[in-house]
């Protein structure tokens, strides 16, 4: 590299971070600065003030909430059907995206239309529909009900409202880079006596696995902070079917400001090291497989 | 080194001649192929030639099995290839964006066709391992098996992709286009070296290209296609001294189209008359001239006098710019050393090779 040929600016100071590099793309001050002034008054400024409030109670006293017995199932159910939700739309979202890019057919437009309406439709709208069809009484509910099978006001009911709300994610995410890809790779697999499967599974399958974990972690973020579309299906029963921002509503309800913030630094803690891993997931696969 | 490598691999080489019956294929209405009849022999390098859109990608994506024939048969060797589908063909395909697998890296990527294998079929862990070391050694890229095909350049890419089409033991090479995406200088470097690799390893090699220099280059046979047609099928030196239609004619070389006019005592060309005996019927034609079918005149009564309207340089050879007359189209002409004119001035010359065809 030229680079210390042409810019002796100052000494340059081993494994020290330099932000300043002589670039063919000018603007890196004024974006750089105005990036984080952007995200400090939108993310990091509420997020520091939620923080702060929590930390009145104290480690122990925030240490005390997490582990209460509701505090902990609403984790288990909020975090846990998130996971499971974003998983599933990872799979049928990948198919729909799949569908979508590859094949011509009659509505296809249509269908890709339809795939942004959990993000147009008022989740508490999406709730109230999906309770209504899901109920015992409803259209799918009584096909499911003499099976057993109870969806509206459990943690099923819950599980299928996370997936609705999730999978325009994955779909969209995916989407571009399938049409990106190229036809070739899959016409070379095909000379190479790959069969059709094989070649799906090797070639086609590990291109799209960045764009995948993409659509997955934006799915997972949404589920875990969804409220309007679950407390309609979920039936909220305390250490069932209980989801943390509903706790936290009530916590607000009963003035209970500490404990709310404290239950939603608790969310927030967790929720960002489930994104960080997620992210550093996507980073390697993106290393792995994704070498454009 | 690379001998012996490439002689343990030349031992595995089982190769068959390929034969193309009356091809047909439309894409809805447009006809891309038209009675196509084409036949390479064991062993041999045939390029196929052509203006872009004049078939020969599809043509190649047909025996390949990527595309199907509206009408028509391909035989490998003795054996009807036209049903037989792509993954059964044992056709070794190269395309023109190397289409290599990014997130494999050089070693996965050559690996790949033997990997894909049935497991009775599959060789063995280190049989796979050798085997990609023989061809790694075979296309010069011993040292790279750990890169991925972003880490290579362009030509480095190409290498890896035939190595990988060699990989599975095919019984003919297909070549879209092989040097296309790159440079000059790396073309010319491998046209001698895929030159050397054909004659090392054997394989019937069908290739794509529009590049004429490459094709008369590289192949034994060249087959030139004009509008889904094959115009004509011959060895180089047929094809450029000897071409069989005025297409071909006219594409071959740098040839420039004279419109002339044939009659009982000679050829018109613009208001002069070239006494000569052709067997093209009288009535318009085409006069097809390349710089070095035209030498200056001994004398001037002897040839044709045109108008100098510019000299440059071409390399080693100068050349002049004529205009034989008003309204043809300038023509160029190779000057002898001892030679000089200056733009302006009248040369009389005279043709060595008269090309003409009915128009």
């Amino acid at each position: 590299m030229s680079d210390a040929a042409t810019a002796p600016r100052g000494p340059a100071w081993p494994g020290s971070v330099r932000f300043r590099r002589p670039s063919a793309l000018p603007g890196f001050g004024l974006t750089f600065g105005f990036a984080t002034l952007y995200l400090s008054l939108i993310v990091l400024i509420p997020l520091a003030a939620l923080v702060l409030r929590a930390s009145g109670l104290g480690l122990d006293g925030i240490w005390r909430i997490a582990t209460m017995p509701r505090v902990l199932a609403a984790l288990q159910v909020s975090f846990g059907l998130s996971f499971a939700a974003a998983a599933v739309n990872a799979v049928f979202g990948l198919v729909v995206a799949w569908v979508l890019t590859r094949y011509r057919f009659p509505g296809r437009r249509l269908l890709d239309a339809m795939v942004d309406l959990p993000f147009a439709l008022p989740t508490a709208v999406a709730g109230i529909a999906l309770a209504a069809i899901y109920a015992p009484n409803g259209w799918i509910g009584s096909l499911l009900a003499p099976f057993g099978i109870k969806v509206a006001f459990t943690p099923l009911g819950i599980f299928v409202a996370l997936v609705f709300i999730g999978l325009p994610f994955v779909v969209r995410t995916v989407q571009p880079v399938l049409a990106d890809l190229d036809r070739e790779i899959e016409e070379a697999s095909a000379t190479l006596g790959a069969t059709r499967r094989q070649t799906v599974l090797r070639v086609v399958l590990p291109s799209l696995l960045p764009a995948v974990l993409t659509g997955f972690a934006l799915a997972f973020g949404r589920a875990v902070g969804e409220y309007g579309s679950v407390i309609f299906i979920a039936g909220n029963m305390p250490f069932r079917s209980e989801i943390v921002p509903l706790l936290i509503v009530i916590q607000l309800e009963e003035f209970n400001y500490a404990g709310a913030t404290a239950i939603a630094a608790i969310m927030l803690a967790i929720a960002f090291v489930s994104l960080l891993a997620i992210n550093l997931l996507q980073a390697w696969s993106r290393r792995r497989f994704g070498h454009v | 080194m690379t001998r012996s490598a490439a002689a343990g691999y030349t031992d595995l080489v089982d190769t068959v001649a390929i034969r193309a019956e009356g091809l047909e294929k439309r894409f809805g209405s447009t006809p891309a192929l038209t009675g196509v009849d084409l036949s390479v022999e064991p062993g041999e390098l045939v390029a196929l030639l052509g203006p872009s859109g004049s078939g020969k990608t599809t043509l190649l994506r047909i025996v390949a099995g990527l595309e199907q024939p509206t009408a028509g048969r391909v035989f490998f060797g003795g054996e009807d290839a036209t049903f037989v589908p792509v993954q059964a063909r044992r056709v070794g395909f190269v395309f023109q964006s190397y289409a290599l697998f990014k997130h494999l890296d050089v070693a996965e990527n050559i690996a790949y066709g033997l990997r894909v294998r049935p497991r009775r079929l599959r060789p063995s862990r280190a049989e796979i391992r050798r085997r990609v070391a023989d061809l790694l050694d075979l296309v010069q890229l011993s040292g790279l098996e750990r890169r991925f095909p972003s880490q290579l350049s362009g030509g480095q890419r190409q290498r890896v992709a035939l190595a990988r089409a060699l990989a599975v033991e095919p019984k003919v090479l297909l070549l879209d286009e092989p040097f296309g995406a790159l440079d000059a200088q790396v073309r010319r470097d491998l046209r001698g070296w895929l030159r050397e690799l054909h004659e090392r390893t054997g394989h019937t090699t069908l290739f794509v290209t529009h590049d004429q220099d490459e094709a008369l280059e590289l192949a034994d046979r060249v087959a030139i296609l004009d509008r889904g047609r094959i115009e004509q099928v011959g060895t180089p030196d047929a094809i450029y001294d000897g071409p069989a239609t005025a297409f071909v004619a006219g594409f071959i070389g740098e040839s420039v189209r004279l419109p002339v006019t044939v009659t009982g005592d000679g050829l018109h060309i613009g208001q002069h008359v070239l006494s000569i005996a052709t067997t093209v019927a009288p009535g318009p034609a085409s006069l097809f001239v390349r710089p070095r079918d035209l030498v200056p005149a001994a004398t001037r009564a002897a040839g044709l006098p045109a108008r100098v309207t510019g000299v440059r340089r071409a390399g080693p050879a100068r050349r002049a710019e004529l205009m034989l007359g008003d309204g043809l189209p300038g023509i160029e002409i190779e000057l002898p050393a001892d030679i000089s004119v200056a733009r302006g001035d009248m040369l009389a010359v005279q043709f060595r090779t008269v090309r003409l065809f009915s128009a």
